[in-house]
């Protein structure tokens, strides 16, 4: 069916419209571009950091090791990343436990979520890394192990605190259903009301991996040598920063996809959301 | 007796919701809650079913004091199905999956022998093509329907509908009191909080007036809703017709 020559129009105008949108933002982003380009090269200094920060020589030589660095700091991602999950969802669940049995249990999760989440990473890693060895256990595990510990501990405080946002976002009404089929408070919180929750909190959970990605890096500090010490190294060898911004260029790079996810996850929350899921 | 409560007596804070409440429901016995908003209809279903606590008084389940606070609340739960007003279905969940979760997490019952259960009550009240769709698919009506078959699957001794009704479209109001009148066929005992006059009336064996927080008139329906004896009940009624209801 043609539609009417009113609609008909419509449709032509919304198409100039939009034309003129792309023609409109193509041209503000080249004048933004050429103006930021003029500055930044323009500028009195512009050489002298051309040269300390940005020298293609000193670069390729050191993105090896830096590459080698980043592997390390790769599966330390994978494995703090889900120990720091597992771990807050533990907590989570922990303090919503009822009953005087479980005091002790609910205290301890409580102050532990309150503690870390108020210490600085640094500091937990020069405890943890410098402090257990200091103890001169039998087997005490190497720093990297240490200090991943420290990041799994500091951050499974934080995702503690998403998680039980999820938990205390899922309507009491649920329970109530749950409970009045005759399940345990147990199955209840198994299958009805943590798969909603941990869905809910699913774009917080993710940012919060990607901020958990950066300081992977905080290890460094410990000794081991990642993709920061590497370029470290690098920097103190050349007193050039080139390794720095390589590292830096790597670290976005190994971010984007998980950035990627973390979007793509929101955007589809928002849209079930919407939808009036 | 199915359902006995004697001298129930359920507070929140100050406000005294249930108080001093008798109640006796026997067995294929339909009994029809009604009342205005806060006469103590619903808490008095959520007080049946252990979700509530009550400040005194007895319940009996099938002559069973289930308000000790010995029994376990759970295997009471099992006994009876409790329905709510917003249907409260898991909206994670296919609408078979809401259904045959209790069966096979808490009956233990085989998955399949569950879901072919599911499945046959889901075609007799027309909802056979809805098995794999979630809740948020389904039509106020169709949502309700389902909360009731996933109360039933249990088999329970009794069937609590607390204004199944009320969050409805006109529309579609007709479709659960069908299935309802078809459960009474089946000989289900059931306790009802409606402000369906008219349902009340086709339906119930008896109507409970509650006000202020205790049965203050009950009997036939033609009776309680037709020539009540007591002021406070025509009162109610003549308020219900005012707003078109009966």
């Amino acid at each position: 069916m043609t539609p009417s020559t009113i609609q008909q129009d419509r449709i032509a105008y919304r198409r100039r419209q939009a034309i003129r949108s792309v023609l409109l933002a193509a041209l503000s982003t080249a004048v933004l571009g050429t103006l930021l380009g003029v500055l930044i090269t323009g500028a009195p200094g512009w050489q002298r950091v051309r040269q300390s920060f940005l020298d293609p020589h000193i670069g390729r030589e050191f993105l090896p090791t830096i590459l080698q660095g980043l592997w390390l700091n790769l599966r330390m991602l994978v494995v703090c990343s889900l120990c720091a999950l597992t771990l807050g969802l533990l907590v989570a669940v922990l303090r919503t436990l009822r009953g005087p049995v479980f005091f002790p249990v609910r205290a301890l999760a409580t102050l532990y979520t309150y503690s870390f989440r108020g210490l600085p990473l640094i500091i937990v890693i020069y405890l943890f890394a410098f402090g257990i060895p200091g103890l001169r256990l039998q087997a005490t595990p190497n720093v990297t192990v240490l200090g991943g510990a420290a990041i799994v501990i500091t951050y499974g405080a934080y995702l503690a605190e998403v998680f039980r946002a999820g938990i205390e976002s899922v309507h009491p009404s649920q329970i109530a259903a749950a409970r009045s089929l005759g399940l345990s408070y147990r199955q209840a919180m198994r299958f009805v009301v943590l798969p909603q929750a941990v869905r809910r909190v699913a774009p917080p959970l993710l940012n919060d991996t990607v901020a958990l990605q950066k300081d992977v890096g905080l290890i460094s500090l410990a000794g081991p040598i990642d993709a920061i010490r590497a370029a470290q190294i690098g920097v103190a060898q050349t007193a050039n920063f080139t390794p720095y911004v390589v590292a830096g260029v790597l670290f976005v790079l190994l971010a984007l996809p998980l950035i990627g996810i973390t979007d793509w996850v929101t955007l589809r929350a928002a849209r079930r959301q919407n939808a009036g899921a | 007796m199915v359902l006995s409560c004697d001298g129930v007596r359920k507070t929140f804070g100050a406000a005294v919701v249930l108080d001093g409440l008798s109640l006796e429901v026997g067995e294929h016995e339909v009994v029809a809650l009604i009342g205005a908003s806060g006469s103590g209809k619903s808490t008095l279903l959520r007080c049946v079913n252990l979700l509530a606590e009550i400040d005194d008084g007895t319940i009996r389940l099938d002559g069973e004091d289930i308000t000790d606070p010995r029994t376990d609340a759970d295997l009471v739960r099992r006994k009876i199905g409790l329905v709510f007003q917003s249907y409260n279905l898991f909206p994670h969940m296919t609408v078979l999956d809401n259904i045959t979760l209790a069966p096979v997490r808490v009956h233990k019952r085989p998955a399949a022998e569950a879901k072919e259960q599911a499945l046959e009550w889901l075609a007799r009240v027309g909802l056979a093509d809805k098995a794999t769709s979630y809740p948020d698919r389904l039509s106020g009506g169709q949502q309700q329907r389902v909360a009731i078959v996933r109360a039933l699957v249990n088999n329970p001794r009794l069937l609590l509908l607390d204004e199944v009704t009320s969050a409805l479209d006109p529309e579609l109001v007709g479709e659960v009191l069908t299935m309802i009148r078809d459960l009474k066929g089946d000989g289900m005992t059931m306790v009802l909080a409606t402000h369906e006059m008219g349902f009340a009336r086709q339906v119930a064996d008896r109507v409970a007036f509650l006000d202020r927080g205790s049965v203050l008139e009950q009997g036939p329906p033609e009776q309680v809703l037709g020539d009540p004896v007591e002021a406070r009940t025509r009162q109610f009624l003549a308020r219900i017709i005012e707003a078109g209801r009966l």
